[in-house]
C-alpha cells in the first residue's frame, strides 16, 4: 500500500469518527451546550482537556523546537504544564463551585459590574480569535503538506468538520471527539518516539533513553550531543544564550497564561463538583505529560540523529536513482544522504546548497553550513521516516497533527460562541432572552466564529505572523485575567474598582509592549531588562496585581452579598443564590 | 439549597485550605524556577542516569512532580473535607 493511501486511511477514517460522535452527543439544552451537562466524568474531562490543550504547535513544532533550542527550550515544557498545578490549587475546584458557564461570567458577577464583564469578554476573544488563527493554519499545512490539497481547500475542510461538531454537539460534542482525538494523537506520537529511541539508546522508554548512554558506547546520549554540536560550531545542547532573567519570566509568562486561558478553564464548568474539577486538573496533566516528557527526548534524538546520518554525507542528485546510487556510495566507504532527506526536500521544508562544491552535505553554524533550509515541524513530521517505520505509520502521524489542531479549534470555538451568546447578548443586552433563543444564538456565534477563523487562518498564512501573536495569548491572559480571579477567590476585599484597574492595566501594558517591540521597535538590545516579549506578560502580572490591590484598598469594599459569595466558593457545597452578585441567574448546584 | 445539619467552621477549613496550598506552591516554585533555572548550574554538578541534574528537571523532572504535586493535593483536600465535614 502506498503512501497516500494510508494518509487517505487514517484522515479520512478518524474524521467520519468524530463526525459520528458528534451526531451521538448532540446538545439538547444550554448546559449541554456549554457546559456538556455538567456531568462529564474527571478522567474523561482531564482527557478532552489535555487534547483541548495540545495544539498543533504542541504536536508539530514543540519538539523541533527544543532540538535547536536545548536548554532554551525548556520554558515551553515547564511553562506548558506547571499552570495545571496553578489551576488545580488556585482556579477550578473554585470557579466550578461558583457554578457559571464562563470566565466573564465569573469576573461580571463576583465584581457586581457590566463593565468589568465586557472587558473580560474582549480579553477572552482577543486571546481565543488569535490563537484559533494559529490552529486554522496548521490545519492548512497538514493538509497541503500531506495531501496535495490546495492550502485555502485545506482550511475550509478543516473548518467544515470543526463546523459539524461544535454547532451541532456544543461541549457536549465537543468533549467527545476530543477524547478520540487524544487517542489518535498520543498515540501517533509516541509510536514513531520510542522507534527512534530504541534505535539510538537501545531502550524503548523515550523518557529513560532521554538519560541513557549512546546504544553500545560508553558515553551518555545528551554528552555526546554536547560533544557533537559544539564541534560543529553550535550552542552546547544543555546551555543558552538567553539570559536567567528571561528564561524565567518566559516560563512565568507561559505558566500564568496557561492558567488564565479561557478554553482551559472553562473545561472544568463541565464536571459535576469542585472535588471532580480537582481530580479533573490532575488527570489533564497526566495525559498531557504523556507527549511532554516525550518531546525533549525526540528532540535531542532527533538533533543528534540528524547531524549523524545528514552531516558529511554524499549528496545523491533528484535524478539519480536513490537505491544504486546509494549502494555505490556506501561500496567507496561513504555516506549516502539518507532516504527521507531527499523526501523531505521535496516538500520545500528541507533545502541544501552545496558551497563549496564538493558533493558532500556540510551541516555547521555559521556561513560554510550547506542545510540552507531546516524547517523546525520537520523533526517530528519525519520521525517515522528516520526510524524506518512501515507507511501507515506516517499517515497516523499525519491525522495525528490534523487532530491536535482540530480539539484546540473547537475548544476556542466554545469560548468565542459562549461570550457573544452568553456574556454579551443573554448576560448584558438581552436579559431576558429565552434558554432556547440562547442556544440558537450561541449555535449561530459558533458557525460564525468557525468561518471567520477560516478566513483568519488563510490570510496570517499569508503574512505569517503567527508566531508573534502566540505571545500576545499567553501574555495577555497572564496579566489581565489570571489575577483579577485570583483576588476574586483568595481576597474578599477585592472590588469592582480594583478588578477593572488591574484588567486594564494588564491589557494596556502587555499590549503596548509586545505591538512596540514585535512591530515597531524590533531590536532587541531594548528591551526592558532584557525581558523578551514572550516573557513580558509575566511581569506585567505583577503590575496588574498591585494596581489592583492598591485601588481596591482606596475605594469602598464590595457589598455584603458579594462577601458572603467569596466565603460560599471557598467551601464546597455551601453554595447560594446571593442578590446582587447573582442577578438574573442562579447558579448551578453540584451534582 | 437546604440548610446544612450542623454548622461547619468554614473559616477553619479555609485556613488549612491555604497553608496546604501554600506549601504545595513553594515547592511547585523550588522544582521548577528552583531547580530548572536559579539553581540550575550548581545541580547541574550532579547527573541523574546520563542527564545533568538542573537539566533534567528543567526537561523532565519538573513535570513528574507537578502531576504528584495535584494529585497530593486532592488526596489532602478529601481528608480535609472529610474533617470538616465538607460535601465537595
Amino acid at each position: 500500500m502506498g503512501q497516500d493511501f494510508w494518509t487517505y486511511f487514517w484522515v479520512v477514517g478518524t474524521f467520519g469518527t468524530y463526525i459520528a460522535i458528534a451526531l451521538w452527543a448532540r446538545a439538547s439544552s444550554t448546559d449541554d451546550f456549554y457546559v456538556a451537562g455538567h456531568d462529564v466524568h474527571p478522567m474523561v474531562n482531564g482527557m478532552a482537556t489535555a487534547a483541548d490543550w495540545m495544539s498543533a504547535a504542541s504536536f508539530l513544532s514543540m519538539a523541533g523546537l527544543i532540538a535547536f533550542l536545548g536548554y532554551g527550550g525548556s520554558v515551553y515544557l515547564m511553562g506548558w504544564t506547571g499552570g495545571y498545578v496553578l489551576l488545580a490549587l488556585l482556579l477550578a475546584p473554585f470557579l466550578r463551585e461558583f457554578g457559571k458557564f464562563t470566565v466573564p461570567d465569573f469576573v461580571g458577577d463576583r465584581y457586581y459590574s457590566t463593565a468589568a464583564r465586557l472587558i473580560a469578554v474582549v480579553c477572552a476573544l482577543f486571546v481565543s480569535f488569535t490563537y484559533i488563527a494559529g490552529q486554522m493554519k496548521g490545519v492548512g499545512v497538514a493538509f497541503s503538506g500531506f495531501l496535495g490539497v490546495e492550502f485555502n481547500t485545506g482550511i475550509i475542510v478543516g473548518m467544515g468538520i470543526v463546523f459539524v461538531y461544535a454547532v451541532l454537539g456544543g461541549m457536549k460534542g465537543i468533549t467527545y471527539t476530543q477524547v478520540a482525538q487524544y487517542c489518535v494523537l498520543i498515540f501517533a506520537y509516541t509510536v514513531p518516539a520510542i522507534f527512534i529511541s530504541l534505535i539510538i539508546t537501545g531502550n524503548p522508554i523515550p523518557q529513560l533513553g532521554f538519560i541513557s548512554n549512546v546504544k553500545g558506547e560508553d558515553i551518555s546520549m545528551l554528552e555526546k550531543l554536547n560533544t557533537v554540536v559544539s564541534d560543529l560550531g553550535f550552542l552546547e545542547y544543555t546551555k543558552t544564550d538567553k539570559t536567567m532573567l528571561d528564561v524565567f519570566a518566559i516560563t512565568g509568562a507561559l505558566m500564568f497564561g496557561t492558567a488564565g486561558l479561557p478554553h482551559v478553564i472553562i473545561r472544568f464548568f463541565t464536571v459535576s463538583s469542585a472535588g471532580a474539577a480537582r481530580v479533573s486538573a490532575g488527570w489533564a496533566l497526566v495525559f498531557i505529560a504523556l507527549l511532554y516528557t516525550t518531546a525533549p527526548a525526540v528532540a535531542s534524538f532527533a538533533r543528534l540523529n540528524f547531524i549523524d546520518t545528514v552531516n558529511e554525507s554524499t549528496y545523491i542528485a533528484d535524478d539519480a536513482d536513490y537505491d544504486t546510487e546509494a549502494a555505490a556510495i556506501m561500496a567507496a566507504g561513504g555516506k549516502p544522504t539518507p532516504k527521507w532527506f531527499k523526501d523531505w526536500e521535496k516538500t520545500g521544508l528541507l533545502g541544501v546548497e552545496d558551497k563549496n562544491g564538493d558533493g558532500v552535505i556540510q551541516y555547521r553554524a555559521g556561513a560554510e553550513n550547506e542545510v540552507t533550509k531546516l524547517d523546525r515541524d520537520i523533526f517530528v513530521m519525519a520521525n517515522p521516516s528516520i526510524a524506518k517505520l512501515p507507511a501507515w505509520v506516517i499517515g497516523l502521524v499525519v491525522a495525528g497533527g490534523l487532530a491536535a489542531a482540530l480539539s484546540t479549534a473547537a475548544g476556542l470555538l466554545m469560548v468565542i460562541s459562549s461570550s457573544i451568546s452568553h456574556d454579551l447578548c443573554r448576560r448584558t443586552f438581552f436579559k431576558d432572552m429565552s434558554d432556547k433563543d440562547e442556544l440558537r444564538v450561541a449555535r449561530a456565534s459558533a458557525a460564525g466564529a468557525v468561518i471567520l477563523a477560516g478566513i483568519m487562518g488563510m490570510n496570517t498564512a499569508k503574512l505569517g505572523f503567527v508566531a508573534q501573536v502566540v505571545a500576545f495569548a499567553f501574555g495577555l491572559a497572564a496579566a489581565s485575567l489570571f489575577p483579577v480571579i485570583v483576588l476574586g477567590i483568595f481576597w474578599k476585599r477585592m472590588n469592582r474598582e480594583g478588578a477593572i484597574a488591574s484588567m486594564l492595566t494588564g491589557l494596556v501594558s502587555t499590549f503596548s509592549y509586545i505591538y512596540y517591540f514585535k512591530f515597531v521597535d524590533t531590536d532587541p538590545a531594548n528591551w526592558w531588562f532584557g525581558v523578551s516579549p514572550e516573557g513580558i506578560g509575566f511581569l506585567f502580572m505583577f503590575l496588574s496585581l498591585a494596581v489592583g490591590v492598591i485601588v481596591a484598598l482606596v475605594t469602598a469594599p464590595p457589598p455584603q452579598d458579594v462577601q458572603d459569595l467569596v466565603e460560599d466558593i471557598r467551601v464546597p457545597g455551601t453554595r447560594t443564590s446571593h442578590g446582587i452578585a447573582d442577578e438574573g441567574m442562579a447558579p448551578m448546584p453540584a451534582e | 439549597m437546604s440548610e446544612p445539619s450542623k454548622e461547619i467552621d468554614g473559616k477553619g477549613y479555609w485556613r488549612e485550605v491555604v497553608r496546604l496550598t501554600l506549601v504545595l506552591l513553594v515547592i511547585w516554585f523550588a522544582v521548577s524556577y528552583g531547580a530548572g533555572i536559579l539553581f540550575r548550574d550548581w545541580l547541574d554538578n550532579v547527573s541523574i542516569g546520563g542527564a545533568p541534574l538542573g537539566f533534567w528537571f528543567a526537561q523532565n523532572g519538573s513535570i513528574y512532580v507537578f502531576v504528584g504535586l495535584i494529585f497530593y493535593y486532592c488526596r489532602a483536600m478529601n481528608r480535609l473535607e472529610k474533617k470538616y465535614g465538607v460535601e465537595a
